[in-house]
């Protein structure tokens, strides 16, 4: 895989590093087979709506860890959203065993104008002090934005001088979120700045598996059991310390290829923890995959067969049993690159035809530069072809347009907002927030039941749509929903 | 009962910066002292903020969301829009949201400028969505990089189009600032135009109302409603601009026919009545504080119909006394009900609250707990970062709640500073805390009752409530004891 430079202060964003692109419309064959021609061209929209910020994304994967405060160095609004996350802390800190759990520290700089002209240099330095007296925190992360960014202060200089005086690491992570159309640069982003200022050398091995990941359910549990390791979960609640020894683990997994490639391939590269590159294990081909993979990379295939064997005995039965009660059904999916394929396979191995996807972005290649990776090369692999993929960045005009369209029996959604279109269109609309839900052969079994109970119990979403506003012109729906895609307007 | 904390401990943090506790219980009702050991922890001379309650200029943009069928069109980074979606929750009404078009700045613009992205972006806005009013916002990128956006909006504007521009850069302002901003754009480059066409002030019956901050204030909604229902039985007519109750821009336009303006605020949105005042000589009456209960409900109505007979409204018919003691015998019935379970009730009930809010709130409450519910106001902290110049008006406004006690007042927009002052606070009996969702972890350690009544507010949905007039002083009390009944399980 490329070289994962810890030197540098910054991690290129996805469209310089991955050749990311955020446009582009057709099937999955035909995306793929432009990705390996390299031919794949990113295509501009010139009408857009409200994007993700990278600065958001980066403090998702650090508002979440024990014993860290959060510094945003820009104006008020933008860590206005971070308290998502301190509600998140709280609410699922059972599932990774915090009875207890304690408040977010969350801060802003709090940038003004007087600050974009003489700079924020020294209020950021004035920040870290108290926010280190106030809080006693074992790790500052320090995440940039737009206007911190243009303005030029030198947060890496301030973060290291600060790091010195404190003894305590303060991490600059770059995050500005102008730099990428691709709002998961603020993911690579967090985890350069952990892999580069908290990971240290190990101590020793300890049978750990590093499982890079967001706060979902923990499935991983009952697997490692039986191959004799623990999960290390990365980054939610994770502490300063188990971040830092993450390099004694024994392998990294990730629950998606996107989120976790590069955190995974920093720790190989530079810690020799060697990253499971298996596609994530959602559907029966890929979990049989995944599992294999790693009995083998654990060095022990016979426990991987074990768990494979008793796995299918208790769920496939099931699975088979809502193959032929969801018999007939179609469904359209949209959410980020890797999750999205993920969903694509759970239908497919469902029996449930995807009429069509939005994905948020196409990274072409992935950080391991290793097809075996590409959750959507396996989907394709595994269960064919899916028609009308488009690569949209959450532009939901286009997506209204094309639901219009299409008219699926379900649309299952994994981020925010996206649901609401489905229902005011009367069609029955799942989110599953925990991205673990459909992971495994239980997994099928839960988005299978999901599903159905979302498809049976539509008088909801059938009366909304007979009373819901659309604020979308007739001009606009009656238009090719890729209208806007490319210079043709 | 004394949790335990899962890392590193809060404890120990108020221990840190406040030594004894003793300090304080010497030192009850005592403000602009040297002396006072809470001014040593909210004094912040860096300007950074701890849980953030208000967002920034760009936040403004709810205040357009809040007019019926108008569009904010973003000028802006990627995800500004999401931040303040995040912040405030549940908040996209018509166009707001996912939907809000936005040009999405990237090195590109930050590089070249961004007014022809603008350009195209708002041609597109007028293909794809049905509104009628637009208002381009700007945000940090675009001001720093000096975008001229008013050339872009005024060409639309020559083509007859309803679009509006305001500068929003997050650094410059926050968004209780903006509101008036934004409100002032909209009367100087749009209700204007039609104010050739009519007299100012020709319909003495009519007023505009400036009260509650769209979404900031998440009871706006009712509150609207629920002064437009009072003024209406003093005999006036109501133009509430935001939410169901408004007209939409066909209400915005008679504007200038209003006979005078009514602001309740200790100090935002009086930039608007000043405007107003100038541009079409309407007087303003304000009220500093949110009318809750009978007794400052009673104030406000009778505070407004004097000012309604100076000005020859045409209300004389209306029997103000009258009015408010068909009110009056309503809501006394309730108290007169309730009082024997405030007096009795055996298990425990609030006896003091610290409330953290905005000016309004605070002083509004805090009557109100006083003198119709018997919950004694202690520390209260403004966080809503008022101007120094209107910091004395509201501390006489509170002082004159009581003649008998002393209310000790802070201001900070530091609300991390503010919990870290209610930490190191002990007073006798069952205390509650009145503020946002960030509070509810603060009362849960100190095992107060809580009551989510401000920005951000992830633990409480609230719809059409209102807290403002005699229902909304009984709707309070009903929040209150309801949370504290709860408590019994």
């Amino acid at each position: 895989m490329p070289e994962v430079n810890l030197h540098a202060s910054a991690v290129a964003v996805r469209e310089i590093r991955l050749n990311t692109i955020t446009g582009f419309t057709g099937k999955a064959t035909e995306l793929l087979a432009q990705q390996r021609c390299g031919g794949l061209v990113d295509q501009p929209r010139s009408f857009t709506q409200c994007l993700g910020c990278s600065t958001s994304n980066a403090a998702c994967m650090v508002t979440l860890v024990q014993d860290g405060v959060v510094i945003s160095h820009g104006p008020v609004g933008c860590s206005s959203c971070l308290h998502e996350f301190a509600f998140t802390y709280r609410v699922n800190a059972p599932l990774r065993g915090i009875s207890h759990a304690s408040q977010r520290h969350i801060y802003s700089t709090n940038l003004s104008e007087e600050d974009t002209v003489f700079g924020g240099n020294q209020k950021l330095a004035d920040t870290i002090r108290a926010v280190a007296s106030r809080d006693d925190p074992r790790v500052i992360f320090i995440i940039t934005t737009c206007a911190s960014g243009i303005i030029g202060d030198d947060v890496e200089g301030i973060a290291d001088q600060a790091e010195e005086e404190l003894g305590i690491p303060v991490v600059a992570i770059f995050c500005e979120g102008f730099r990428s159309k691709v709002w998961t640069s603020g993911f690579d982003a967090g985890y350069h700045g952990i892999a580069r200022k908290l990971v240290r050398p190990p101590r020793q091995k300890r049978p750990i598996i590093n499982v890079i990941n967001f706060w979902g359910s923990d499935i991983f549990s009952r697997w490692f059991k039986r191959f004799d390791v623990t999960p290390n979960f990365i980054t939610p609640y994770a502490t300063a310390e188990s971040l830092s020894y993450s390099s004694e683990a024994l392998a990294s997994v990730q629950a998606c290829t996107t989120l976790g490639s590069y955190l995974s391939g920093a720790l190989e590269q530079h810690y020799g923890v060697p990253a499971l590159r298996a596609a994530p294990p959602y559907g029966v081909a890929a979990t049989d995959r995944w599992l294999r993979a790693l009995g083998a990379l654990l060095g022990k295939p016979e426990v991987a067969e074990a768990i494979i064997a008793d796995d299918h005995e208790q769920f496939l039965p099931q699975v088979h049993e809502l193959r032929a009660r969801l018999k007939g059904r179609s469904a359209y999916v949209t959410a980020g690159a890797g999750h999205g394929h993920s969903l694509l396979a759970v239908l497919a191995e469902l029996g449930i035809r995807a009429q069509g996807a939005s994905l948020f972005h196409h990274d072409p290649v992935n950080d391991f530069d290793n097809e075996d990776a590409d959750a959507l090369v396996a989907m394709v692999h595994d269960y064919g072809d899916v028609p009308n993929l488009s690569i949209c960045n959450k532009q939901e005009f286009e997506l209204v347009n094309v639901l219009n369209r299409i008219r699926p029996d379900i649309l299952l959604a994994r981020h925010g907002g996206m649901t609401l279109w489905g229902a005011k269109l009367g069609i029955p609309s799942l989110l599953i927030g925990d991205e673990h839900f459909g992971m495994g052969y239980e997994g099928l079994v839960n988005y299978g039941e999901a599903i159905l109970e979302s498809v049976e119990n539509d008088e909801f979403v059938k009366n909304l749509s007979r009373h819901s506003v659309n604020p979308y012109s007739k001009w606009w729906l009656e238009q090719p929903p890729y209208a806007f895609l490319g210079d043709d307007t | 009962m004394s949790k335990k904390k899962d890392s590193f401990a809060d404890e120990g943090l108020a221990g840190a910066i406040f030594t004894t506790e003793t300090q304080v219980l010497a030192h009850t009702n005592v403000q602009h002292d040297g002396d006072d050991p809470l001014n040593d922890i909210l004094s912040s001379p860096v300007g950074f903020i701890e849980q953030e309650r208000y967002t920034c200029a760009i936040g403004a943009l709810q205040s357009v969301v809040a007019i019926p069928k108008a569009v904010p069109i973003l000028h802006s980074g990627p995800g500004c829009g999401t931040m303040i979606q995040g912040f405030f929750e549940r908040s996209t009404g018509y166009a707001g949201g996912s939907t809000s078009p936005c040009t999405n700045f990237s090195e590109t613009e930050v590089v070249f400028g961004g007014t022809e992205r603008l350009r195209k972006i708002i041609e597109g806005t007028y293909k794809v969505l049905n509104t009628d009013l637009q208002v381009v916002l700007t945000g940090c990128t675009a001001d720093i990089v000096g975008d001229d956006t008013a050339q872009v909006v005024n060409d639309f504007k020559r083509d007859g189009r309803p679009i509006v521009q305001v500068d929003t850069a997050g650094f410059k302002h926050n968004n209780l600032v903006a509101h008036s901003d934004v409100v002032n754009a909209i009367i100087d480059q749009y209700v204007h135009k039609f104010a050739a066409n009519v007299t100012p002030r020709s319909d003495k019956r009519l007023v505009n109302l400036f009260a509650s901050i769209p979404y900031q204030d998440p009871f706006w909604k009712g509150n609207l409603r629920e002064y437009k229902r009072l003024l209406e039985a003093l005999g006036l007519q109501v133009n509430v601009l935001f939410g169901p109750e408004s007209g939409g821009v066909s209400e915005w336009q008679t504007i200038p026919r209003a006979n005078f303006n009514i602001l309740v605020s200790p100090w935002y949105g009086l930039p608007i009545v000043q405007n107003l005042a100038e541009k079409y000589g309407q007087p303003f009456v304000c009220f500093g504080h949110l009318p809750i209960g009978a007794g400052e409900t009673g104030r406000f109505l009778e505070t407004v119909a004097a000012f309604a007979r100076e000005n020859n409204a045409g209300t004389n018919r209306c029997d103000i006394k009258a009015l408010i003691a068909k009110e009056e015998q309503a809501y006394y019935e309730e108290i007169d009900n309730l009082a024997t379970f405030l007096l009795e009730f055996r298990y425990g009930l609030p006896n003091h609250v610290h409330i953290l809010h905005d000016g309004g709130y605070v002083v509004g409450l805090a009557r109100f707990l006083l003198h119709e519910v018997g919950i004694v106001p202690k520390e209260q902290f403004v966080v809503d970062n008022t101007p120094a110049e209107f910091q004395d008006a509201i501390r006489a406004d509170l002082a004159a709640a009581s003649d008998k006690r002393v209310i000790p007042l802070y201001f900070t927009a530091d609300a991390g500073a503010a919990q870290h002052a209610i930490r190191a606070l002990k007073h006798r009996g069952r205390g509650l805390i009145i503020g946002s969702g960030w509070d509810k972890e603060l009362a849960c350690e100190k095992n107060y009752d809580f009551l989510s009544a401000s920005a951000p507010s992830p633990y409480r949905l609230v719809l059409t409530t209102n807290y403002v007039g005699y229902s909304g002083g009984l709707r309070v009390i009903e929040d209150i004891y309801s949370a504290v009944l709860a408590t019994y399980a």
